[in-house]
Parts: C-alpha cells; structure tokens; sequence
C-alpha cells in the first residue's frame, strides 16, 4: 500500500530524513517510535506534502501512485489522511461546515454528488458519540478555543468521516490523559480493517497498549534503524532510545 | 454664467423640443452652469430644484478634491466627462446572450443566478412576457397597498415634491464634500423611498425590480424616508458584476428615520475592479449618509469587492436620544485595487449606541483602509460605541492600514476599539488541502469564516451570494 525507498527529505535545504525504506501493507498498524528530533513528524509531513518540505532522493508510493508528483489536496483524496499533533484553528468557519467540506471534496473525487446536509448532519452526529465530543462542538468555528484533547478528539472525527485508506497519526497521544487515550484508540480500533493501514508516530508505549501494533519501527537520526514487533516498544519502554543510538553508532 | 445666458440656453432647449430628442441625446463632455440647465430641463425639473442644482455646483467650484485618502490615481478630469447620456434604449442592448461577454457570463455562472436575472443584468433586451415584468407589476402593487412609494427619484421630484424639497440634502447638504457637491449639481437619477408612520415595508426593497434603472449612470442619488416608527430594509446593487463602463462613480444617498423608524440598508458592490494588470475599473466616491432620530435605527450593511478605487464612508448622526447606528463592513480589494471605507458615528442625543464591525481583506497587490470616526458630543451622556476592526491578509505584497478616529467631549461615553490582523495562516491551508480541499477553495472558506460576523446580518439569500461573490473576487489571489 505504502512503500518507501530511500527517502531524502527536510526543509531548508537540510535533510532530515536520510535514507528512509518502510513499506506498510493493506490491514496493518505500524508504530514508528523515536526520540525527539528524529524525524518523525517530518515523516508525516513529507508524505502528506506540506508546503516548505522538500524531497532530495528516494520515492514514496500509495497504492502504486507517486506521491510526490501529487498537490497535498490530491494525496488527501487518495487516500491519505494525517492527523495533526497540533491543529490549527480556523475562526469563523464552522466545524460543520468544514467536514462537509472535506466530505464533498472526496466524494467529488470518487465521482459522487456531494452528500445531502440532512444524512450529513446525522452521521457527525453519531461520531460525535464515538469520539465522545458534544455535538455542540460542530457548530463551532473549526479548532477555535478547543483545549488540546478536544482539538485531538476532532482530529479523529476528521478521520473517520472521511475514512482514509492510509492514516498516520502524528503523535496523537501526546497531552492526552488516559480517558482521552482510549477514546482515540478506540476509534482506531473500530476502524482497522483488512483495507486500511494506520501508522502511529508516537514518542511513548503508552498508546500501543491501546492499540496492537503489527510493526514497530525506530527511527534516529533520519533511518529506521530497527524494526521488530510489539515487544521492541516494550523493550524501548524499559531502556530508553540511548542504547540504540549508541548501537548506531 | 448670467440670468440672461441660463434664460437663453433653457429657452434654446425649449426650441429644439426634448421630447423628440430623447432617444439619442447625450451631452459632449465638460460641465458649466449651461450644461446644469440643461440637464434640469432634459429632465422637466421645477425651477427650485434648478436652483438647487446651481447653488451646489458653485459651492463645488470653491471646493477642491480631497487628497487625505489612503489612494493613489491619475487626476480625473472632470471636463472630459458626459453629464447627461439618455438611459440606453432597450433597442441598443445586445439582443440575446449570445451576444454578451462570454467571460461575464462565465461569471454569472459561477454565483449560480438564474438565467433570466442573468438577461437582466447583462442588459438584454427582454420582451413583455419576461418574468420579472410581471413580478415588478405585483410587487408595485402590493407596496402601494402599504402606502410605501417606491420609484425613481426624477419621478417623485413630479409625483412626491413635497417630500424631495422636505428631505433632499438634509442629511448631506449640498457642499458637505467636493464629490457630493458634484452630485448635487449634476445627479441623474437613483431610487427614492417613503415608508408612511407605522408601517412596515412588506418586502425587502430592491433596485434589482426597478430595471427601468439600469445604466442610470455616474451620479446616483437615493433618498430614503422611514416616517415614525415605520421599518424598511433596501438592497442597493445586484450581487453579479455590472460591467459598468463609466469610469467616475459619485453617487450620495440619504437615510431620514423619523421617530422610532429603522431603516436597514444593504449594499454589494462589485463594479469592474480594472484587470489583473490594474488596468481600467470605477473609481468609486461615495456620500452616504443617515440621520436617526428618536428611539430610531439605521443600519448599514457593505459587501465592497469591486471598483478599482473605493472612497466611502457610511456614516449615522445619531440626533435623537435612544438612537441607534450600525455599520457592518466587508471590503475586499485584490490585484491593484485600493479601497479607503469607513464609516462616521456622529453621537448627538443622549443613550445613543453604535456598533462599528469592519473586516477588511486584502490580497494580491492590493491595499486596504479603514477610516472611522467617532464622536462623542458634549450632549451625548451615555452614549457607547463598540468597534472592530480586523484585517486579513492574503499574500505578501498586499496591505492593510486602519485609521480610527475618536472625538469624546462627554465624560460619561463609553469608546471601545479593537483591532486585528492577520494572515491566512500557511497552516489553516495546509489542513485544509489535508483533508482534501484545493487552495481556492480552502481561502475562500477561511475569508468566509472571517466575515461571519457582518454576512449574519445580510438577508438570508444575499448572504449566501455575497459569499460566492468573495470566492469569485479571490480566483487567482493564491498560487
């Protein structure tokens, strides 16, 4: 679903990440840990083509298409969905209104009429009993004055409406307490399928006890350096990421 | 100019006979006091408003064009202009649609008006079975049925004048500034309204079903009268881009609410803003102007996307105690537009109120005013005014200034302003494109969100088009 092969990329002319190779498949969950200043974010950012990243080597595809021929709108209407560490908030534009939106944009994308307002505001209802959100929140300018777990919670609600083929979850657990945590990994949870793929970057174990990664993966210094299964991020839980580095180098 | 050369140049219109000249005529340009006359008579007006007319024009001979304004232009000069064209024949209008720029069109198209509103506002010619004929045809009579006169300001000098002479350049005299002292002297036409004591205007009035007024021209003039405790809201322009091909716009319009009336007047503008180049476009020197009396209300509501120079200021004198004025502003300027607009809330009467909601945006290389007064008299005990003003930029080569003024000469008023400013953020795009919207769409959904608070107040289905309007205003303001 996902392969990457030798990725160069960052921003101003410095490359962050240097050399990366994953390849995620349909049904899997991958979790990509790492100490601060590793990359991980940039990871997301550069798949998802934020404005300011730039690719020097190596290529990235999603369901056999070249990512990075493709506008960031475009990657988003393949498929490719990514949740926020930080979302920006929007004033004055509903909440609403921007997952009808969002909505439109990707149906449009699939050849279909955008949805009517009526089966619409039904089914943000019902999300927001799944990422337990008060449905007075999609009338509210999108992100204004949310506090941080509930700006992480519309993040989630973003996602399952507009049910992604790849997410990457971009420390999604971080700030959160433990309640909140469980709300996100069970939102997850439901939706892992046998055609979906999910890539958590996260900085601590505490979310994959929530949900069961397939993958682990290290990254440092711009590589994954070592990828196992669950057991590397209980192994990492217990002796930190100096080790490895150590072994890096 | 003596008497004795206005007697000659009315009677040398007399002999020619206006009646058959009407069709064609259209004066070559300059402006005099013969050329005053003339238009005067063109139009059957009573001496009075002759004199009127003369008396403004040679107050605006004394005055000189105001350079405070945050604009730049080449000088106009107003000896090149024609101050009287006959409204075109219908004769003289493109026939059908196939006939109209396809580039307008393509414009239309994309705020979604329907067909014939587009045959209407494009100019063509439409026969007798034309639907907005026969609405027209209910609507004026309905309205009469309420008592509420409706027509062209040229009509009611003969059918109102009692009312024309009560009201006309109270609010605005005639020499309050240059541009309004040109456009007493010279008006054309524009609409006038009277709503009788206690009654409320049973539709929202629109210029949109006077189409005998399209094309009326450079100098507008409107004049609105609200009797004791009556309500009307009026809707001035069309929310489809009038090709307007005259280059100077200088119109004035006067709001009276008598005791306890509201008068809620709403306005979309969008005249030819010049190409991306800055080329072309209106330039666009307005005076409007509303006085409230006792317990009264007048509110002002602006879209402004077009024109590629805009110099307006809505403003209210709030006369009576209790009185009310609101001004909720959305100006947009783009490529080389410039636009300075504002609004005056001059508080006279005791618990007087004001509300000043400006939101100005700027994108391409344009630049953007607000320009606001507000002044408290010694008289206004209690008074308040609340202001805000919040810019938003789009782009690096754009800008914006604001310019508040504050007069407070009673202790006991209350002046808030805020201010803001702010970029669309590369990260408000940047979720937006991640969740799947293009560029454009994600600007225009951001500037919308902007403007919220000023499209509330817009009638429901004007709301809706003034949004369409800012998405078609913003095409190609990002990369």
């Amino acid at each position: 679903m996902l392969k990457i092969e030798n990725l160069h990329a960052g921003v101003d002319g410095t490359d962050i990440l240097r050399g990366l190779n994953l390849e995620v498949k349909p049904g899997e969950v991958h979790a990509i840990m790492g100490p601060n200043g590793s990359g991980k974010s940039t990871l997301g950012h550069v798949l998802a083509g934020r404005p300011g990243y730039t690719v020097t080597a190596g290529s990235a595809t999603l369901l056999g298409q070249d990512l990075l021929q493709l506008e960031t709108e475009e990657r988003a209407r393949l498929g490719l969905f990514l949740a926020f560490q930080y979302p920006v908030e929007i004033p004055g534009v509903s909440n609403m209104e921007f997952l009808k939106a969002a909505v439109d944009a990707h149906r449009e994308q699939r050849g279909q009429a955008p949805i009517d307002a009526v089966s619409f505001m039904k089914q943000a209802r019902e999300t927001c009993k799944v990422v337990d959100l008060d449905p007075a929140f999609l009338k509210r300018g999108v992100n204004e004055g949310f506090s941080g777990g509930e700006k992480k919670r519309n993040e989630l609600m973003q996602m399952i409406l507009l049910e992604p083929r790849l997410a990457i979850l971009d420390e999604t657990d971080s700030g959160l307490d433990i309640d909140a945590l469980q709300v996100v990994a069970r939102g997850v949870n439901a939706m892992r399928s046998s055609e979906r793929a999910f890539v958590l970057v996260t900085h601590y174990q505490r979310l994959l006890d929530y949900i069961e990664p397939d993958h682990v993966h290290v990254l440092a210094d711009g590589r994954i350096v070592r990828s196992g299964d669950k057991s590397l991020a209980l192994e990492l839980e217990a002796r930190g990421y100096a080790w490895l580095e150590d072994e890096v180098a | 100019m003596s008497q004795e050369h206005i007697d000659q140049a009315i009677s040398r219109e007399y002999s020619a006979g206006f009646i058959s000249a009407i069709e064609s005529d259209t004066l070559p340009p300059g402006l005099d006091e013969e050329v005053i006359c003339w238009i005067s008579h063109k139009k059957g007006e009573p001496d009075w408003l002759l004199q009127w007319r003369l008396e403004a024009y040679r107050g605006f001979r004394q005055m000189e064009e105001p350079t405070w304004a945050h604009v730049h232009y080449p000088p106009i000069d107003l000896e090149a202009v024609s101050y009287y064209s006959s409204p075109r024949s219908m004769k003289d209008g493109p026939k059908s649609l196939d006939e109209v720029d396809p580039e307008l069109l393509a414009t239309y198209a994309k705020l979604g008006i329907p067909l014939h509103e587009q045959e209407v506002l494009a100019g063509v010619a439409v026969d007798a079975v034309f639907d907005s004929v026969s609405v027209a045809t209910t609507f004026r009579g309905k309205l009469a049925e309420a008592g509420v006169i409706f027509c062209p300001i040229s009509e009611a000098v003969h059918s109102h004048p009692e009312l024309v002479r009560k009201y006309l350049g109270t609010v605005v005299p005639r020499k309050d500034n240059y541009y309004a002292a040109l456009n007493s002297a010279v008006f054309s036409d524009g609409s006038f309204v009277y709503i009788p004591k206690g009654v409320r205007c049973p539709m929202e009035l629109s210029t949109y079903f006077r189409i005998n007024e399209a094309k009326t021209g450079q100098f507008e003039r409107t004049l609105i009268i609200a009797d004791e405790g009556s309500h009307v809201s009026y809707l001035e322009g069309c929310t489809a881009p009038m090709r307007d091909e005259n280059q100077l716009h200088a119109a004035v319009v006067e709001l009276v609410a008598l005791d306890g009336a509201q008068i809620k007047y709403s306005t979309v503008q969008n005249w030819y803003p010049g190409d991306a180049q800055g080329r072309g476009g209106i330039y666009n020197f307005v005076t409007k102007r509303g006085v409230a009396h006792r317990d009264a209300k007048i509110s002002w509501t602006q879209v402004e996307t077009g024109s590629a120079v805009t110099w307006k200021y809505p403003s209210c004198i709030l006369r009576g105690d209790n009185s009310v004025g609101e001004f909720y502003s959305v100006a947009l300027t783009n490529n080389f537009q410039q636009a300075d607009t504002g609004t005056k809330m001059i508080h006279l009467g005791k618990n007087t109120r004001s509300t000043i909601i400006s939101k100005g945006i700027s994108a391409g290389a344009s630049s953007n005013a607000y320009r606001g007064l507000v002044r408290m008299s010694p008289k206004a005990a209690g008074a308040r005014n609340y202001t805000q003003c919040d810019s938003l930029l789009i782009g690096d080569r754009c800008a914006a200034h604001t310019f508040p003024y504050i007069e407070s000469r009673n202790p006991s008023a209350v002046v808030e302003h805020e201010a803001t400013t702010s970029k669309v953020s590369e990260d408000q795009l940047y979720l937006c494109q991640q969740r799947g919207l293009d560029a454009e769409k994600a600007v225009s959904m951001i500037v919308n969100g902007f403007c919220k608070e000023v499209f509330k107040e817009l009638p429901m289905e004007f709301a809706v088009e003034a949004g369409k309007l800012l998405e078609v205003s913003l095409e190609g303001s990002v990369g």
